[in-house]
C-alpha cells in the first residue's frame, strides 16, 4: 500500500525535530537530510504576516517503511513538536486535506 | 511492545536484543525540567537512539532535537570523563592532569578544611546556573558541605536576572508559586477532562516558549491549545513565529514593559471591562492602581513605546472580553532594571481580568516542592554566627534580595564589586578566597561584563567547578574539575517549574552506566559526609532518599514512579474560596492583606513603590544625552533562543550545530542597507560598555530601530587556552550589559535592553 506524507504547515514551528530524527532513522550524516525545513516570510501580505515553516522530505525519506510495517509511528511524526506531521495510506489523502482544508496543507510523495 | 527483560525493572523492556528505558528527561546536557518523556534505546551497554514516549501525558511522544541528538553527547570526544587537576599557575593553559574521585575528594577536602582553619569558611562561594537539575541541589553544597553562608542560589548575574525576580514578585503579590498556562497539564486526560475550558486568548509577554519551554512549560502545548481556537498575543520586540500569527503583537521598545502595561491596564479600567466581583472580593488596593494607570493613555505609551494604539487597545479589549484568558510571562520581565513594576503589571492585568485559577485561565498552586522542607533544612546547618556573614551590601540597597527573596544567595552585582574589592574599607569585608560552580559557565552566559568576573575570579586563591565538557569557564579560572554524569546515566526526580507550580514528578531512570562520572546529588552525598557526617549521618542511599521524600510529600514512594514514570497531582480550581492557598485554611491569598495584591505594603517597606511607575532605562535613546545617542542610534535586545541549544551548552554537539552554526544578529532589511550590511557580513555591536561580532541575519523580525543579538555563544571547535578560551569573548552578548543597572530591591538588570551602533567588519575577531 503506498503513503504520503501530508503537513499541516498552518502550525509548523520549524522546530526540526523531523531533521534530527530522520537523521539518527536513517543515519545520515549532517551534510545529508532526509527532512530539511524550508523558512519562508516573515514577509507581510495585505497587511498581514506571513511566517510559514515546510519540511520537505528527501528521497533518503521511505516514509519510514520498516517502522510502519512493524505497526511503528514514523519518527518525524512521532516526534513533531506541532503534531503536524501525519503519513497516511494514498486513499486516505483526499479525505485529511479536506478535513484540514481552513488550514496551510501539503502533501508529500517521496 | 516488547518483554520484560531480564533484569525486570518495570521501566525497562526488551525487543530485538535492545533493552527500552523508560524516563524523564532533565539534565545535564541543559534543559529545563519539562520532563519530557522517553524510552532510551540501549544495545551492549551503549545508547543507539532515543524515541518519545507516546503515554507520557505532557510531551505525548514529542520531543525536541536536543533529546533526539542524546547520544553524540553521551559519546561526544570531548566528553569529561575524569577528575582533572591543574596548578593554579597554569589556569587558562591546557595543563590537565587526570586523578581519580578520591584523590579529587582529598584534595577538595584538604582545600576546604584549610580555608575553614585559616579565615573562616565564609571566604567560600557557591555559583550556579539556570534551571538544571543542579538547582535542587545546589544551594544546599554552601552551607551543608562547607558551612558557609555564601551559597544558596547565587548567580553570577546583573540583578538576579532570570526567574528569582518573577517568583519573589509572585510570592508577595500572589503568595503563591509561578503562574502558569491552564494547558490542562494537571488531568489524565489534558484537554478532554471536562474541568478544563479551552482559553479565548494566550497572551505571551516577552517570552517564545515554542523553543525553549522554560521552567516546566511544554512550550507546544500552547500550539495544542491555538488547534483547539485559542488566539494569540504577543507582546514582544521581536516578531517571533508565536507573533506572527497573533491577532496582536504589541511591538515594544524593550525595557519598556512597565509602560506598555500600565497602558494596558488602563484600557481594561477605563472602559469598565474588569471582573468587578474579582477585584471586589479577592484584591486589595485597585483604587490606587487605577490612579496609578490613568496617566497611560494608549498616546503616551506609543510615544514612549513605540506601540501602536490601535493594537494596544485591541489587545486589552479581546484580553478582558474574553473570558477565559490566559498569560504568560518571561524572562525578559526580569531583564530590565524595571522588572519588579513590568511584573506587578503582569499579574495586575491578570488579577483583574478574574483569570487567576480558573478553568481556562492562569494555575497557581501553594509553592512546595518534594525536597523543598529538606532543602530548606539542610541550608540551615549552619554553625553559630555563619548566617550572619552573608554577602549584602554594606551600603544598605538591595533590603528586599537580601531579606525577603524567593531565591536567596549574593546579589550579582554586590558580589562582583565585593570581589572587585569594591568594599575593602567597610568593616564588613573580608576577602574570598574560594568558589565551587555548580551548573554554571558564567563567562559564556549570565555573567554581565564578563572579562570583569574573568578578571575578579583569578585573584581566587582555588577553582572547582563540574560540567560534563570543558568549558571556556573551567579553563580560564578552575584549579579541579569534577565530570557529571548526563541524564541517562543517573537516577533521578523531576519537579517541573521547581516545585513552584507541580503538575508531576517524572522519575528519571539510568540508561546506561558511567562509572567514571557522578551526579550533582552524589558528589553532595560524597562531599557532605566527608565534611559534616553530624549532618549526613541519617542520609543512606540515594534510592532510599527519593522514597523518603516522595512517601512524605505525595503518599507514593519511588518504586510506584518508576512504574508509572510520571506521576500527575490533582488539581482545583478556585483555590482562594476554599482555603487552599493558605496557611491558615482561610480563604483568600497568602499574602499580608489576604488578597491579590495590587497596592503592596511589602514593596513599600523595601524601598519601591507600592504600584507600578515607569522609569526609563539607565541607558536607553531617551535617558542618555544626544551625542551619545548619535554614537549608539539602534536599540538592542539579546537572548532569544534557538531550539539546537540551551543557553551555552550543546555547541559541540555536531547535529545541533548543524542547525544554527553561527552566532547571529538580527538587523531589519531597511536599517542593514543603510550600514551597507548583507546577509552574512560579520557585524559588530558596540556599546558603551563593550562590543561583539555575530553573523548579519537581514530579517522583518525586528523593526528598523532594534537588532537582536544572540547570547552565550562560544566555540568548542577553537583553541580553548586563554587568552581565546575557545572564542568566548569575541562573540559574547553580555559585553554589551552594563554592570550594576539594577532595580532598587536587587532585582532586574538590563540584559535586554540597551543602545549600541553596527558597523560592517571583516571576521569576528574584529
Amino acid at each position: 500500500m503506498q503513503h504520503a506524507m501530508i503537513i499541516d504547515y498552518k502550525y509548523c514551528t520549524g522546530c526540526e525535530s523531523c531533521v534530527v530524527s530522520c537523521a539518527k532513522e536513517k543515519g545520515l550524516g549532517t551534510e545529508e537530510w532526509g527532512m530539511k525545513v524550508e523558512q519562508i516570510g516573515p514577509n507581510k501580505i495585505g497587511g498581514k504576516w506571513e511566517w510559514d515553516y515546510v519540511p520537505v522530505p528527501s528521497r533518503a525519506c521511505d516514509l519510514c517503511a520498516e517502522r510502519r510495517e512493524a505497526g511503528k509511528m514514523p519518527l518525524c511524526e512521532l516526534h513533531c513538536l506541532a503534531k503536524c506531521i501525519e503519513i497516511v495510506p494514498v486513499e486516505d489523502v483526499s479525505k485529511r486535506l479536506a478535513d484540514l482544508g481552513e488550514h496551510k496543507v501539503c502533501c508529500f510523495m517521496p | 511492545m516488547g518483554e520484560t527483560c531480564a533484569s525486570c525493572k518495570p521501566f525497562i523492556t526488551e525487543e530485538d536484543g535492545v533493552l527500552k528505558v523508560r524516563t524523564c528527561a532533565w539534565s545535564p546536557p541543559g534543559d529545563h525540567p519539562v520532563g519530557c518523556g522517553m524510552f532510551i534505546h540501549v544495545k551492549d551497554g551503549k545508547i543507539v537512539k532515543v524515541e518519545g514516549d507516546p503515554s507520557h501525558p505532557i510531551t505525548q511522544g514529542r520531543l525536541c532535537p536536543r533529546c533526539i541528538a542524546l547520544d553524540e553527547v553521551v559519546y561526544h570526544k570531548d566528553r569529561l570523563l575524569s577528575p582533572m587537576k591543574r596548578a593554579r599557575e597554569d589556569r587558562g593553559k591546557d595543563a590537565w592532569e587526570k586523578i581519580s574521585w578520591d584523590e579529587a575528594y582529598d584534595l577538595l577536602e584538604e582545600k576546604i578544611r584549610g580555608f575553614q582553619e585559616n579565615y573562616g569558611a565564609e571566604c567560600i562561594f557557591t555559583l550556579t546556573g539556570t534551571g538544571r537539575e543542579s538547582t535542587l541541589y545546589a544551594p544546599v553544597y554552601g552551607p551543608a558541605i562547607m558551612n558557609t553562608p555564601n551559597g544558596a542560589s547565587t548567580y553570577p548575574f546583573s540583578g538576579e536576572a532570570c526567574y528569582g525576580p518573577r517568583a519573589t514578585i509572585v510570592n508577595y503579590l500572589l503568595g503563591a508559586g509561578v503562574p502558569e498556562i491552564d494547558s490542562a497539564q494537571f488531568f489524565p486526560d489534558r484537554y478532554d477532562d471536562p474541568r478544563w475550558v479551552c482559553p479565548k486568548y494566550i497572551m505571551v509577554w516577552g517570552k517564545d516558549p515554542l523553543y525553549s519551554s522554560p521552567d516546566g512549560f511544554f512550550g507546544h502545548s500552547i500550539i495544542d491549545i491555538m488547534k483547539r481556537g485559542a488566539k494569540i498575543i504577543t507582546v514582544d520586540p521581536r516578531l517571533t513565529w508565536l507573533g506572527a500569527h497573533s491577532e496582536y503583537h504589541l511591538q515594544l521598545r524593550p525595557g519598556t514593559d512597565a509602560a506598555v502595561g500600565m497602558g494596558f491596564l488602563n484600557v481594561i479600567i477605563s472602559e469598565d471591562l474588569y471582573d468587578h466581583d474579582f477585584v471586589e472580593k479577592w484584591c486589595y488596593g485597585f483604587e490606587e492602581l487605577s490612579e496609578a494607570v490613568k496617566p497611560w493613555t494608549p498616546e503616551k505609551v506609543q510615544e514612549v513605546s513605540w506601540v501602536d494604539p490601535e493594537q494596544l487597545v485591541g489587545a486589552a479589549r479581546a484580553f478582558a472580553t474574553n473570558a477565559p484568558s490566559t498569560a504568560t510571562w518571561g524572562v525578559a520581565l526580569d531583564q530590565s532594571k524595571q522588572s519588579t513594576q513590568a511584573a506587578q503589571c503582569f499579574m495586575a492585568i491578570c488579577a483583574i481580568c478574574g483569570y487567576i485559577d480558573v478553568p481556562g485561565g492562569i494555575t497557581i498552586t501553594k509553592p512546595t516542592s518534594f525536597i523543598g522542607q529538606w532543602r530548606y533544612d539542610m541550608s540551615d546547618t549552619l554553625t553559630e554566627g555563619m548566617a550572619e556573614k552573608h554577602i549584602v551590601d554594606p551600603t544598605g540597597k538591595y533590603r528586599m534580595f537580601n531579606t525577603g527573596a524567593a531565591m536567596g544567595g549574593v546579589q550579582g552585582d554586590t558580589l562582583l564589586n565585593w570581589l572587585e574589592g569594591m568594599y575593602k574599607d567597610y568593616p564588613e569585608y573580608y576577602p574570598l578566597r574560594m568558589c565551587w560552580l555548580i551548573g554554571s559557565n558564567p563567562l559564556a552566559c549570565m555573567a554581565d561584563q564578563p572579562q570583569r568576573w574573568y578578571a575578579a575570579m583569578k585573584d581566587l586563591d582555588f577553582i572547582v567547578a563540574q560540567d560534563i565538557f570543558m568549558t571556556p569557564t573551567i579553563m580560564g579560572l578552575c584549579d579541579l574539575v569534577l565530570p557529571l554524569s548526563t541524564f541517562a546515566e543517573h537516577d533521578g526526580l523531576v519537579t517541573p517549574n521547581y516545585g513552584r507550580n507541580q503538575h508531576f514528578v517524572g522519575a528519571m531512570n539510568t540508561a546506561v552506566e558511567n562509572p567514571n562520572t557522578k551526579s550533582d546529588l552524589e558528589i553532595l552525598v560524597d562531599m557532605g559526609k566527608r565534611m559534616r557526617p553530624e549532618i549526613w549521618g541519617d542520609f543512606t542511599t540515594i534510592d532510599d532518599f527519593f522514597d523518603t521524600k516522595l512517601k512524605e510529600n505525595y503518599g507514593y514512594g519511588i518504586e510506584e514512579l518508576r512504574e508509572k514514570s510520571v506521576i500527575q497531582a490533582d488539581y482545583k480550581y478556585r483555590k482562594y474560596e476554599t482555603g487552599d492557598l493558605r496557611d491558615d485554611g482561610q480563604p483568600g491569598f497568602q499574602t499580608v492583606t489576604g488578597r491579590v495584591e495590587l497596592y503592596s505594603y511589602v514593596l513599600e517597606a523595601y524601598d519601591e513603590k507600592p504600584v507600578p511607575y515607569f522609569e526609563e532605562p539607565d541607558y536607553s535613546p531617551v535617558s542618555q544625552p544626544p551625542e551619545v545617542v548619535e554614537k549608539y542610534p539602534l536599540v538592542y535586545t539579546t537572548g532569544g533562543r534557538h531550539i539546537s541549544a540551551f543557553h551555552s551548552e550543546h555547541r559541540q554537539v555536531p547535529s545541533l550545530r548543524a542547525l544554527h552554526p553561527d552566532p547571529l544578529v538580527t538587523i531589519n532589511p531597511a536599517t542593514a542597507e543603510k550600514y551597507g550590511i548583507r546577509e552574512g557580513d560579520w557585524v559588530r555591536v558596540d556599546t558603551m560598555f563593550g562590543k561583539c561580532t555575530q553573523k548579519a541575519h537581514l530579517t522583518y523580525e525586528v523593526n528598523e530601530k532594534t537588532v537582536h543579538v544572540e547570547h552565550a555563544w562560544w566555540f568548542p571547535e577553537q583553541d580553548g587556552e586563554a587568552p581565546n578560551l575557545f572564542g568566548v569573548f569575541d562573540a559574547n552578548a553580555n559585553n554589551l550589559i552594563p554592570h550594576e543597572s539594577v532595580g532598587v530591591t536587587g532585582y532586574g538588570a538590563p540584559y535586554k535592553n540597551g543602545i549600541c551602533s553596527i558597523t560592517r567588519v571583516d571576521s569576528m575577531k574584529d
